[in-house]
């Protein structure tokens, strides 16, 4: 109960900060939108000169990047851990995080997350009504369900696997430029799996999974059956891979010896 | 003259200490190439050539254009504003030597080790694992340089556009993200500009950013010819005196709104 009640406490400071520079977050978050467009552009830009990629049409292909927008933003809302071993081990600020009585990484969470990316959220969805109208997908009762389960089971991937990243600071503080690769690999999960290679196939989805955030849950929703045994393991890829994460965070943070001051 | 060479040098030997970061860095351009080359690959699926360009030019195109970044690319905007925000900016103003002339050589500093460390070793790397043509053209190569040091100009000049504008907002996260977005689109490093619409193209046109990657990256993959090349040249020399006005007039805006918020 305390955990839900401290979060609404950091969100409303959260929002406080913020607000003090408002044209800088109006300028943000349309900078989100900006970039997210590009995204857009370049598919569409594509397909002008091709009508199908690897056997996916222009509208798939926008259906898939609205499906990627959703977890990827709840995902970046929260879980800003990018630069933890700078900012946390290299400054010391662990030590102030570990005399608190509430869980190191909910902390943590808390104190890096930005609201203004949850924006990206209904970017996503309406890129995908709008791609999902021209394809004339047909919605069922339980499809919002499904979707929530899977932008959960996609956003728990991501998390997963940043946060099992972040856990090396515990072991090693020198600086690795790791971080911003993965948010290149993530990209690939963008794009549907078949045009790659089968290393790079087989890496995004049982080692890097990206393709759980993108291709594969979106392909319940575009019909394509074939991949429906990947799109309904989202979920569980998701709580794996989030599970391993939280275990290397408990198991690092016992090994964590104060480095700064 | 001596002193600015000095800021080269110094920043030069500043990245020489880190250069350990930047062998991962080769890596991280590699894979966003390779993702770039897989994804072109599946689009061309069969077809000769796209725009006059062939898949071997289209792999070339990128793997240059992310390497040429490499050489053109800087944060100065962003030290700019953290100077701003620290109160640096007014110890800066008072030393001998114009501020924004120091940014832009410690810019060139980090590019020129950019260019030695990074783009260089990176180049045989990607060039070993894809099928790019490197030209034996030397000519084109004459060209090329003398096109990324436009690139670096136009570049800069943009950088301490959105640098100085911290004056004047106090916290510009924002619009430098935006300026990073909007230099990735429509300066031709994802696309060619020649695959956009033709009214695209036309308003393109009329912009600086095709002179940070589009210009170079067509000299060298041969897709511009004859005079082409010549007109893309001039193109560049034009946009880096013409941004010397918005700069100039911006930064003496910027001087009397001076509001030292820290230090």
């Amino acid at each position: 109960m305390d955990y839900i009640s401290i979060f609404f406490q950091y969100v409303g400071q959260y929002l406080k900060t913020r607000l003090t520079y408002r044209a800088d977050m109006v300028v943000e978050i349309f900078s989100d939108l900006l970039f997210q467009a590009v995204n857009l552009v370049f598919i569409l830009v594509v397909f002008g000169h091709t009508s199908l990629l690897a056997g996916w049409s222009k509208d798939e292909m926008i259906f898939i990047y609205g499906f990627f927008l959703v977890p990827f933003s709840i995902f970046a809302s929260f879980f800003n851990i990018w630069d933890f071993t700078d900012r946390y081990i290299v400054k010391g600020e662990m030590d102030r995080i570990l005399t608190r009585p509430v869980h190191s990484l909910f902390q943590i969470v808390l104190e890096r997350m930005e609201l203004e990316s949850l924006f990206g959220v209904i970017t996503g969805l309406v890129v995908m009504f709008y791609a999902g109208s021209n394809l004339g997908l047909e919605v069922s009762w339980y499809d919002p369900f499904i979707f929530i389960l899977l932008v959960i089971g996609g956003a728990l991937v991501y998390a997963g696997i940043f946060i099992s990243l972040a856990t090396i600071g515990f072991w090693s503080d020198s600086r690795t430029d790791i971080m911003p690769m993965m948010y290149n690999i993530g990209n690939y999960g963008r794009y549907p799996v078949d045009i790659y290679n089968k290393v790079i196939k087989y890496v995004l989805t049982w080692i890097l999974p990206f393709a759980f955030v993108g291709v594969y849950p979106s392909s319940y929703f575009l019909r394509r059956e074939e991949w429906y045994t990947y799109a309904f393991l989202t979920p569980v890829v998701g709580l794996v891979f989030f599970l391993i994460a939280v275990t290397l965070w408990n198991v690092g943070v016992t090994k964590y010896r104060g480095a700064g001051n | 003259m001596g002193k600015y060479l000095e800021m080269i040098r110094i920043r030069f030997l500043m990245m020489l200490a880190y250069r350990t970061n930047y062998y991962s860095g080769i890596l991280i351009y590699s894979i966003n190439i390779g993702a770039y080359y897989f994804l072109w690959s599946a689009i061309y699926g069969g077809k000769e050539n796209i725009q006059g360009l062939s898949i071997t030019q289209m792999t070339t195109y990128i793997a240059v254009g992310w390497m040429a970044r490499a050489f053109y690319f800087n944060n100065i905007d962003r030290e700019i504003a953290i100077e701003i925000k620290e109160g640096k900016v007014a110890v800066e103003m008072i030393r001998p030597y114009p501020y924004l002339n120091m940014k832009m050589m410690q810019g060139l500093g980090e590019g020129i080790f950019r260019l030695l460390f990074f783009s260089v070793p990176g180049m045989v790397i990607v060039s070993l694992v894809f099928p790019v043509d490197l030209s034996a053209n030397a000519e084109t190569w004459i060209y090329f340089f003398i096109s990324i040091i436009f690139s670096f100009i136009i570049n800069t000049q943009i950088n301490l556009l959105a640098g100085i504008a911290t004056f004047f907002l106090f916290n510009n996260d924002g619009l430098i993200r935006a300026k990073r977005v909007v230099i990735d689109l429509f300066s031709g490093l994802i696309l060619p500009l020649s695959f956009y619409p033709m009214w695209a193209q036309n308003v393109m046109g009329y912009l600086p950013f095709q002179g940070i990657s589009y210009i170079p990256s067509m000299i060298f993959t041969e897709g511009f010819k004859g005079s082409q090349v010549f007109e893309g040249l001039f193109n560049q020399a034009v946009w880096s005196v013409l941004l010397i006005i918005p700069v100039y007039v911006l930064w003496t805006l910027a001087k009397r709104q001076l509001v030292v918020q820290g230090g």
